[in-house]
């Protein structure tokens, strides 16, 4: 049974919008052109194929349901269990299903505490026992381990290669026949980057990520690749699933951001005087709050509103998301000043310009000169500091979680991770992997927006183009 | 002048009263003391005499706005908006509910934050204005692309990494500085150096690609094309134009958090067990002690509207087109 939260729903919209746009784009020159250039850069390329890959994960991890009980119930019809899953759930059933007592190493296949075990004849001894899952196929450890990890490794990588070749020659042998030229011209075409768009660069990267996928894949159902935290749950799930509540973070924010910014923004410059003076006021006050602090006051009051109207939420995700969703809101709230500040000042000055007044002249109304004459010539503007901002939210989550301000506790986010893993830093050896996992995630995610934003903003800033 | 920065002062007047009536709202319209007291109590059913009787042990237990059973003017003195609201406007922000004096609180706890954010952000300046004039005097060149691109990894870490991973490598195993705490006087130089380290580093990422921009922005002015047509050495225009004409945005960007210092960094203190303002405020987030928060939430904000205040002072002292245009 198909369950639908508030930000899926929000994703989804963000990702028709995304889809009308890039048609919309494609028939208009002026429109292309920026994109355009931001496509012949390679290391945005490799920045958005890394991007698009945690986005269809994001977006896999979106689509929930709940499953169907084996059980009926007594007028048999079908049960719906309570718990609600994704479709990346249900992909990575054998990762989120394997869970060991507690912590275990990267690759581990014993514990990391000891246990007293029942050793024949009533004698007990304190030892670390084997992991229910990770390595169990091994009959000594010890021995066999690094043999099978490196073996199964390289099939998964052998696996991942090959089917890379596949993926290729499919690409090269498309190009060739759309440009009616020889497989081997096409591909000495693209290897020698003559290529508008950097194929060469983008096929490596994609490369590189099918063979990570599948070593991982291999490794993943034999081994907890990135151990397991406290209570025995696989840390790859976690960070896996991790990157949705990042996103959402990233993406829905700016959304509801948005509407606000840009229609203060554009009010504020073009009708001036006292419109000006009271939209400038609320933000010059609301900025004037030190962000994190807003953040928690607001978090605050929705803990106190959540703990007295305990009964008005049907289920624990179904509360961990409306709080992920308050998050973006009010993340919102303290983030939209700084583009309505833009806006405004864009406006000012585009407001002056002759075909502004050519339209005032024609009897134009306010709001049609406002969206059909102003608003497509500050939307560069808007595209780059929802660009820029992006990264920024990413890892804003994570300093909020630690602070207890952020998403739910129950909800997997690499700000949840890193705040539980913290505590254990004092642990003798060092619990290290929970953190770098998150840590590592987190990076990739935020370095790419990061490269992808400096090529948007090089492509859209004007002062730039000469 | 004068008259200028009189100007901008009674402007923070109608701001101060925006962020009031806002804390008012957030703090006691969204939620009424009832359901503060309720949470406080921690239980799903609470008597209404144990909310009573909390409210009024700290001062909840007053109508919000407007007090009925009162006569004249204590109609509305007697009230929460006033002896929540009004005091904060009085840098007077009462006792948390704990029953702490918060005054005394922040007057103690600020030296400390003080005492790390500023050798941070000097440092900080220091390492990104060098960093900044190296790569611009490289401009074109790969160090000059791999400079920046560097900069875009440093700002990519978290800075939860810098601090977990500092502590980790520096106090844990070199065992070069004590992880977290403080101590007075010269004594807590050993406390202070490692978390100043990390955040200066923290900064190296952003702050050096920041300042990049701005020098480039002024290499490429005319009067830095004429400094070099007369033939002055390349360090001269440099350190002697570039630098100097560089610093004025630098700085006047420097004023506006200089206020802020006091409020300290969340993060950096509450992992180093700091005593200062940043770790007070986590800790009353934590222990949900609103009193503490709201009076947090208006301070900050007080800081950083005079941290505005000596921005908008400091650019017409700079460029006196900006008070002649008002």
């Amino acid at each position: 049974m198909p369950v639908i939260f508030l930000t899926d729903a929000l994703i989804f919209l963000l990702i028709a919008m995304i889809v009308g746009f890039v048609f919309y784009a494609r028939r208009y020159p002026h429109l292309r052109m920026p994109w355009s250039r931001v496509l012949r850069s390679r290391m945005a390329m490799v920045a958005l194929v890394v991007l698009s890959v945690y986005s269809l994960i994001a977006v896999l991890d979106s689509l929930h349901y709940r499953p169907r009980l084996t059980t009926e119930n007594a007028d048999g019809g079908t049960q719906y269990s309570a718990e609600v899953l994704s479709v990346f759930d249900w992909l990575v059933t054998s990762l989120r299903e394997r869970e060991e007592k507690t912590y275990s190493a990267p690759f581990a296949t014993h514990l990391y505490a000891k246990e007293t075990v029942e050793v024949g004849g009533g004698a007990q001894r304190r030892e670390f026992p084997r992991l229910r899952y990770g390595g169990s196929h091994l009959s000594d450890p010890a021995t066999e381990r690094g043999r099978d990890i490196f073996l199964t490794g390289l099939r998964g990588a052998a696996g991942g290669v090959a089917l890379w070749m596949l993926l290729c020659i499919a690409f090269i042998g498309r190009g060739a026949i759309r440009a009616s030229r020889s497989f081997s011209a096409e591909l000495r075409h693209i290897v020698r980057r003559d290529t508008t768009v950097p194929w060469i660069a983008i096929l490596i990267a994609v490369g590189v990520i099918i063979v990570v996928t599948m070593v991982a894949a291999k490794l993943g159902v034999k081994y907890h690749i990135l151990g397991t935290d406290k209570v025995g749950k696989d840390v790859l799930y976690q960070a896996l699933k991790s990157i949705r509540t990042g996103l959402v973070i990233g993406t829905v924010t700016t959304l509801v951001m948005l509407p606000f910014a840009i229609v203060l923004g554009l009010m504020a410059g073009y009708f001036r005087g006292w419109v000006d003076d009271v939209i400038q006021y609320v933000y010059t006050t609301l900025n004037s709050i030190p962000s994190v602090l807003l953040i928690a006051a607001a978090i605050l009051m929705l803990h106190i509103y959540m703990a007295n109207h305990a009964d008005d939420f049907v289920s624990l995700s179904q509360r961990a998301d409306l709080r992920l969703l308050f998050l973006c809101l009010i993340l919102g709230v303290t983030s939209w000043t700084g583009l309505c500040r833009y806006l405004r000042g864009e406006t000012l000055k585009i407001r002056e310009v002759e075909y502004i007044q050519a339209a005032t002249a024609f009897g134009v109304s306010h709001s049609r000169i406002l969206f059909r004459h102003v608003l497509p010539n500050v939307m560069h503007i808007v595209t780059i500091t929802v660009v820029l901002d992006f990264s920024g939210l990413v890892l804003a989550e994570a300093v909020l979680s630690y602070v207890n301000i952020g998403v739910d506790p129950t909800m997997d986010s690499w700000g949840n991770m890193i705040n539980s893993a913290r505590l254990e830093m004092a642990r003798e050896p060092v619990v290290w992997w929970s953190l770098t996992a998150a840590l590592i995630f987190m990076f990739t995610l935020v370095l790419c927006a990061n490269l992808f934003s400096d090529a948007v903003r090089d492509a859209f800033d004007p002062r730039l183009r000469k | 002048m004068i008259g200028y920065i009189i100007r901008r002062a009674l402007y923070v007047i109608p701001i101060l009263i925006g962020v009031n009536m806002l804390v008012f709202v957030l703090f006691f319209v969204v939620n009424s003391p009832d359901d503060i007291a309720r949470m406080n109590l921690g239980e799903r059913r609470v008597t209404t005499d144990a909310i009573e009787s909390w409210k009024s042990a700290h001062g909840y237990n007053k109508p919000l706005l407007y007090n009925k059973s009162e006569t004249g003017l204590d109609r509305l003195s007697k009230t929460i908006f006033f002896e929540k609201s009004i005091r904060l406007f009085l840098f007077d922000f009462g006792s948390s509910d704990s029953g702490r004096d918060i005054n005394y609180d922040i007057s103690q706890r600020m030296w400390p934050s003080l005492a790390i954010a500023l050798p941070t952000l000097l440092l900080g300046l220091l390492v990104n204005i060098t960093f900044a004039l190296l790569i611009a005097f490289f401009r074109g060149t790969y160090i000059d692309v791999w400079g920046v691109v560097f900069c875009v990894m440093l700002m990519s870490i978290s800075t939860l990494f810098y601090i977990i991973g500092g502590q980790y490598l520096v106090s844990k195993l070199l065992h070069l500085v004590p992880i977290s705490g403080y101590d007075t006087g010269t004594a807590s130089i050993k406390f202070v150096i490692l978390p100043v380290i990390i955040g200066a580093i923290g900064g190296i990422g952003a702050g050096t690609r920041w300042y990049r921009t701005i020098f480039l922005e002024e290499i490429e002015k005319d009067y830095v094309r004429t400094a070099r047509a007369k033939g002055l050495p390349e360090r001269h225009v440099l350190f002697g134009h570039v630098l100097r004409n560089g610093l004025i945005p630098i700085l006047t960007g420097v004023v506006a958090v200089l206020p802020l210092l006091f409020l300290g960094s969340l993060i950096t203190e509450s992992f180093f067990g700091i005593p200062g303002l940043g770790s007070y405020t986590i800790e009353a987030i934590q222990r949900q002690d609103f009193g503490i928060v709201r009076s947090m939430v208006f301070l900050g904000s007080a800081l950083y509207i005079l941290g505005l205040l000596l921005t908008d002072i400091s650019y017409s002292m700079v460029d006196p087109r900006v008070r002649l245009a008002d």
